[in-house]
C-alpha cells in the first residue's frame, strides 16, 4: 500500500499482516505516518494504490453504511487526545456507542456502562465532564467507549504519549489485559519503545515510509540493523545523526565574526 | 511577471471554484442528513437553544434600539412635510421589509454563525469528528445536520421577535418622546403595511440568510485547518463570507419581491 500527503510520500509500499487475536505494535520515529496508518486501516483515508483489508472486507471498497456496519462491528479506536464529546459525562460518553447502535432497553445500558467504567478503574468517575479529568483519566474514559459495543480490534494511537508512570502502567496493564482476557486483536501504534515493547507479540519499525524492520519483541531487540538499534535504545546519535545537516561549526562562527567586522 | 500574475490568478480562481464545489456537495450530504434530526429530537432542541435561545438577547436588544433610532431620524424628515404622522410607516415598512431580515442575518452570523464554525471547528481539531466516524456515528446526521437545522428554524423567528420590538420600539419614541397619538400610530401601520407583500417577503428574505449563513458556518467549521490559526480564520470567514452573502442576496431578493 503507498499513501501520499501532496507530494510526500507518507507509505512507500508497505505490506503489513496483522494477526487475530495477537497483540501488533507499530512503531517508529514522530512524523512517520503511525496516526495515518490507523486512519488508513479505519477507512478514514484512502491509499494511493495498494489495499487494506480488515476482517476479510477491502475496506476502500466498501460503501459508506458497509464501511459503518464494518466498523461497529469490528473496530474501536482510542485517540490520542481520547476524543471525548465534550458535552457529554464520563457516564453519556461511554453510553453513547450504545445508544446510537443498540436499542437495549436503559437499564441494560446503564448496566453495560457501569461495567465497562469499573474495567478502566473510573466508575466513579461517571459523573464527571471530560474537562474535569486529567489526560490518563480521559484515555481509559476512551478505552471504555472503545469496547463498549465489544469490537474484534481495537486501535491504540500513541496510548502512553505523555502519560505520568503510574498513568503509563495502568494504561500497559489494560491494553495488555484487554488483549489477553478478551482475545481482542490489538494495534498499538507508539514511540514509547520499552512500554509497548513489553506487551506486543509482534512489531513492525516503520520509518520514511517503509517497514525498516518487523519481527518478535527478541528480534526486534536483537536486530543487526543500526537503525533499529539506535531507535530501540534512545541513542542520541548514530544513523540518525544529532546534528541537523549544517556546515562545520568553525566556517559558520569565522563567518560570522568576519561578517560583524565587515559591518 | 506577468505570467506569474497570470498564474497565481488562475490558481486562486481554480481553489475558489473548487471550494464551492465542495461546499455544495457538503450541502447535499448536510441536506440528505436533515431528517435525522427529526428521529432524534433532544439533539434538535439543544441546538435550538444554543443557536436559537442564546441569539434572543442580542436581537431584542438591537431590534429595540434600531427602531427607536429609525423612528427619530422618520421624524426629522417627515417634520419638514407636516407628516410625521405617517412615522408609523416608515419605521414598520423599513424594518419588515429590509432592517428587520438583514439586521438579524448579519446578528445571526455574527453571534450564533461564529459560534457554530468555533464548535464544529475545535470538534474537528480534538478529534471528536474523526472518534464519531470510528464509532460509526456519522458526524453529518449527528452534529452538523441539528445545527443546520435549528438554524434554518432559528433565524425566520428570529427576525419576527426583531420586527415586533423594533415597531415597539419606534412606537415608544413616537408617542413617549414625539407626541405622536397612540391611535394614528398603529392606524397608518394597519392601513399601509400588506401582510403578504411586507412581512411574508421579509420572512422569506430571513429564511433565505438563515440557510446561507448557517451553510457558510457549518462548512467553514467542518472544513477547517484543525490549528487554532485556521480554527481563526474559519470564524473570519463565516462572519464575512455570511455577512457580504446576506448584503449581496438582499439586493438580489428585493430586486424579484418589488419587481423594481
Amino acid at each position: 500500500m503507498s499513501f501520499s500527503r501532496g507530494s510526500r510520500k507518507i507509505f512507500d509500499n508497505i505490506d503489513l499482516d496483522i494477526e487475530r487475536g495477537k497483540l501488533t505494535a507499530i512503531m517508529g520515529p514522530s512524523g512517520t505516518g503511525k496516526t495515518t496508518l490507523l486512519k488508513l486501516i479505519g477507512g478514514q483515508l484512502k491509499p494511493d494504490t495498494g489495499t487494506i483489508h480488515v476482517d476479510g472486507e477491502n475496506v476502500h471498497e466498501l460503501s459508506q453504511p458497509a464501511l459503518y456496519e464494518l466498523r461497529q462491528r469490528t473496530m474501536g479506536m482510542l485517540f490520542q487526545s481520547g476524543a471525548l464529546l465534550t458535552d457529554l459525562s464520563v457516564y453519556e460518553n461511554v453510553a453513547f456507542p450504545l445508544r446510537e447502535h443498540t436499542s437495549l432497553p436503559a437499564s441494560a445500558i446503564h448496566h453495560l456502562v457501569l461495567l465497562k467504567l469499573d474495567v478502566v478503574g473510573l466508575r466513579g468517575a461517571r459523573n464527571l465532564m471530560p474537562a474535569e479529568l486529567s489526560g490518563g483519566m480521559a484515555r481509559r474514559v476512551a478505552l471504555a467507549r472503545a469496547i463498549s459495543l465489544d469490537p474484534e480490534m481495537i486501535m491504540y494511537d500513541e496510548p502512553f504519549t505523555g502519560q505520568d508512570p503510574i498513568s503509563m502502567g495502568v494504561l500497559v496493564k489494560l491494553i495488555y489485559d484487554l488483549n489477553k482476557a478478551l482475545g481482542m486483536t490489538s494495534v498499538v501504534v507508539s514511540h514509547d519503545v520499552n512500554e509497548t515493547a513489553s506487551i506486543s507479540d509482534y512489531i513492525y519499525v516503520i520509518s520514511a515510509g517503509k517497514v525498516v524492520q518487523h519481527g518478535t519483541p527478541v528480534e526486534i531487540e536483537h536486530s543487526s540493523s543500526d537503525w533499529v538499534q539506535q531507535f530501540m535504545g534512545g541513542l542520541a546519535d548514530g544513523p540518525v545523526p544529532f546534528h541537523f545537516p549544517a556546515s562545520p561549526l568553525m566556517d559558520d562562527l569565522l563567518g560570522e565574526s568576519s561578517s560583524g567586522v565587515m559591518r | 511577471m506577468i505570467a506569474h500574475w497570470l498564474q497565481l490568478l488562475g490558481h486562486r480562481t481554480l481553489s475558489r471554484f473548487s471550494r464551492i464545489g465542495k461546499g455544495s456537495l457538503f450541502l447535499m450530504q448536510c441536506l440528505l442528513c436533515l431528517p435525522y434530526p427529526l428521529k432524534k429530537p433532544q439533539l434538535l432542541v439543544r441546538q435550538l437553544y444554543s443557536v436559537g435561545v442564546q441569539t434572543l438577547l442580542i436581537i431584542i436588544v438591537a431590534g429595540v434600539f434600531i427602531g427607536m433610532v429609525l423612528a427619530l431620524q422618520s421624524y426629522i424628515v417627515l417634520v419638514d412635510f407636516g407628516a410625521e404622522e405617517s412615522i408609523s410607516l416608515m419605521v414598520s415598512l423599513s424594518i419588515l421589509r429590509e432592517l428587520g431580515p438583514v439586521f438579524t442575518g448579519l446578528l445571526f452570523a455574527g453571534r450564533a454563525g461564529s459560534a457554530l464554525t468555533a464548535e464544529i471547528g475545535l470538534m474537528k481539531s480534538t478529534e471528536q469528528l474523526s472518534g464519531m466516524e470510528m464509532m460509526a456515528v456519522n458526524p453529518m446526521k449527528y452534529v452538523i445536520a441539528p445545527r443546520f437545522l435549528a438554524g434554518i428554524i432559528s433565524v425566520p423567528l428570529l427576525t419576527l421577535i426583531f420586527m415586533a420590538v423594533a415597531i415597539l420600539g419606534g412606537f415608544f419614541v413616537a408617542t413617549e418622546m414625539l407626541g405622536i397619538y397612540e391611535g394614528v400610530y398603529w392606524s397608518q401601520m394597519q392601513a399601509k403595511v400588506d401582510f403578504y407583500e411586507d412581512l411574508v417577503n421579509g420572512i422569506i428574505k430571513s429564511a433565505v440568510f438563515g440557510f446561507v449563513v448557517v451553510w457558510i458556518a457549518v462548512f467553514e467549521g467542518h472544513d477547517c485547518i484543525p490549528t487554532s490559526e485556521g480554527l481563526g480564520q474559519a470564524t473570519t470567514r463565516t462572519v464575512v463570507h455570511g455577512s457580504l452573502a446576506i448584503l449581496g442576496l438582499d439586493f438580489i431578493l428585493t430586486a424579484l419581491m418589488f419587481n423594481v
